[in-house]
C-alpha cells in the first residue's frame, strides 16, 4: 500500500510544480491567483497522503486547518487584487459581474 | 477476501486521483487563455481531491481519522467551486473576456475578433 501512496504523492508533486510554473509565468494576475489556489488545494492533499504514509494520525488535523485559510486566503487576495484594500466594497467589486 | 478488494478499491482511487491531478497541471500549463485555464483547473481540483480523499477514507475504515478526512471533502467541496467562481468573476468584472472562435452566440459574452 506504502508504494501506492509515494507514487500519488509524487503525482501531487509533479501538479504543484507545473501550477508553480504558471504561477511565475502567468500573463495577468488571475492566472496566478488560480495556479495558487491549485498549489494550496493540492498542499492539503499532499498533507493527507503523509499522514497515511507516516501513520502519524495527528498531522490530519494541519491538512483540515489548511484547506479552511487557503480558501480565505484565494477570496482575501482576488478582493485586494480588485479594490487595493480589504474593506472598500461597491463599484467594482469580485462580486459585481 | 475482502481486504484484497477493498486494497484494490483504494489504489484505483488515489492513483486516478493522481492522474487527474497530473493531467489538470498539464492544462493549467497548456491551454491558451484565462477561462480555459480556470476550466481544467477548477474540475481536476475537484475530482482529485474527491478521489484521493476517498482513497483515504477506504483504507483508514471507521476511526477519528475518518471523520477528519470527510469533513476535510466536505470544505474542499464548498469551497473549490466558490474559490473558481470568485476567480471567473473577478476577471470578468476586469474587463478581461473569454477567447471566442465561430460564430458569436446571442446573449453572451464575445471576443475582439
Amino acid at each position: 500500500m506504502n508504494t501506492v501512496l509515494v507514487v500519488t504523492a509524487l503525482a501531487i508533486f509533479a501538479t504543484m510544480a507545473l501550477a508553480l510554473v504558471r504561477a511565475l509565468k502567468g500573463p495577468t494576475v488571475y492566472d496566478r491567483i488560480v495556479a495558487v489556489n491549485v498549489f494550496g488545494t493540492k498542499t492539503v492533499l499532499i498533507v493527507a497522503l503523509i499522514t497515511a504514509i507516516s501513520g502519524n494520525d495527528d498531522l490530519i488535523d494541519v491538512a483540515l486547518v489548511y484547506a479552511l485559510i487557503n480558501f480565505i486566503a484565494v477570496v482575501a487576495v482576488l478582493k485586494l487584487v480588485r479594490m487595493r484594500d480589504l474593506g472598500a466594497a461597491g463599484e467594482g467589486d469580485i462580486t459585481d459581474g | 477476501m475482502v481486504e484484497t478488494v477493498l486494497f484494490w478499491l483504494s489504489a484505483a482511487c488515489l492513483l486516478t486521483g493522481g492522474a487527474f491531478g497530473v493531467l489538470g497541471g498539464i492544462g493549467l500549463i497548456r491551454f491558451p487563455d484565462f477561462y480555459s485555464r480556470l476550466h481544467a483547473a477548477g474540475i481536476t481540483d475537484t475530482l482529485c481531491a474527491l478521489l484521493i480523499i476517498v482513497g483515504l477514507l477506504i483504507q483508514a475504515g471507521l476511526a477519528l481519522i475518518s471523520i477528519k478526512l470527510l469533513l476535510i471533502l466536505l470544505f474542499l467541496l464548498f469551497t473549490a467551486p466558490t474559490a473558481s467562481h470568485a476567480l471567473a468573476r473577478a476577471a470578468m468584472v476586469d474587463r478581461s473576456p473569454p477567447e471566442v472562435t465561430g460564430d458569436p452566440v446571442p446573449g453572451e459574452p464575445s471576443s475582439k475578433s
